[in-house]
């Protein structure tokens, strides 16, 4: 049986189905991040001294994983507007670059994460307060970046014969990809100030 | 959409890109401005809200979708607030306890 709304809109949504399930998803995942972002709040507002993220971490390094997730998430959209143009070369290659710049996102954590444990006394997420919730969402959020690799991968790889028999849903299911990998760029938007730099 | 259209929205990705690079060095400059805690968590967290509405407007597409998924987005902005107000309210009644 064929799964119905894959690639026409369906007709009280006005969308395909995929694309209003990862809406969902992502609903759902703000409230998870949300919860966090308010235990930080909780967390800060207790105590009479709260350090300032370069006293534990790197900004410098931060910033330019930032820099590789907001380019990243330009490569994830380019991917999806090569296939509108119907140019898979294209696609391969953004899409390719796209999980490149992942990949050197999650080697800039590694030597971020490793510094903090190679520290004398180590800075463990049982160290304080604050290297209590860096640990927790930094590390949800790596989570999430493996999540999307591994996703992404799949469609750069195996999942892409898909683009020679049904070439919309295809392009859909990048663009529904691409959704989330933009989430997953946004947290890292509010978590880089709010743990680095405030 | 026509491949003019696509043409188009990959001109605003290039410029979005550029704006969002320049705002992360804007928000690494802000941090290291002397004008005190709150106007700098204040201002840190303006620059970082533009840079979020950046992305869900042109990569994300809200800029442009259907009514159900901005329904979906609005309850879930209110659920966020809900939740980030909490522990505000709780600083809040603790301030005018003592």
């Amino acid at each position: 049986m064929e799964i119905p709304y894959n690639v026409k809109e369906r007709p009280d949504t006005g969308l395909y189905n995929g694309k209003l399930g990862v809406w969902f998803f992502l609903a759902s995942e703000v409230m998870l991040f949300g919860g966090l972002f308010s235990a930080y709040i909780f967390l800060r507002n207790g105590v009479d001294y709260w350090p300032h993220g370069t006293d534990y971490l790197d900004v410098p390094l931060a910033t330019l994983n930032t820099l590789f997730l907001i380019s990243s998430s330009v490569t994830m959209v380019m991917s999806w507007a090569s296939l509108k143009l119907n140019d898979f070369k294209k696609f391969k290659m953004y899409c390719g670059t796209t999980l490149l710049f992942a990949l050197a996102f999650l080697v800039v954590k590694y030597f971020e994460y490793s510094a903090k444990f190679a520290h004398d006394p180590p800075y463990l997420p049982s160290t304080n307060n604050f290297l209590g919730i860096y640990f927790t969402m930094t590390g949800l959020h790596v989570l999430h970046i493996l999540g999307g690799m591994l996703v992404i991968g799949y469609y750069f790889g195996p999942g892409s014969k898909m683009w020679k028999t049904e070439p919309e849903r295809f392009t859909n299911r990048i663009e529904i990809v691409g959704l989330y990998w933009h989430f997953v760029d946004l947290v890292w938007i509010f978590l880089f100030p709010v743990l680095y730099l405030l | 959409m026509t491949p003019e259209e696509v043409k188009h929205h990959i001109k605003t990705y290039v410029i979005v890109f550029v704006a969002l690079a320049f705002l992360t060095v804007v928000t690494v400059a802000i941090s290291y401005l002397d004008i005190g805690v709150v106007p700098g968590i204040a201002l840190g967290l303006f620059v970082a809200s533009i840079k979020a509405s950046l992305v869900a407007c042109y990569f994300m597409h809200l800029i442009d979708e259907r009514t159900t998924i901005y329904w979906t987005v609005i309850a879930t902005a209110i659920s966020f607030l809900i939740l980030i107000f909490i522990p505000i309210g709780a600083m809040l009644a603790q301030a005018r306890v003592y």
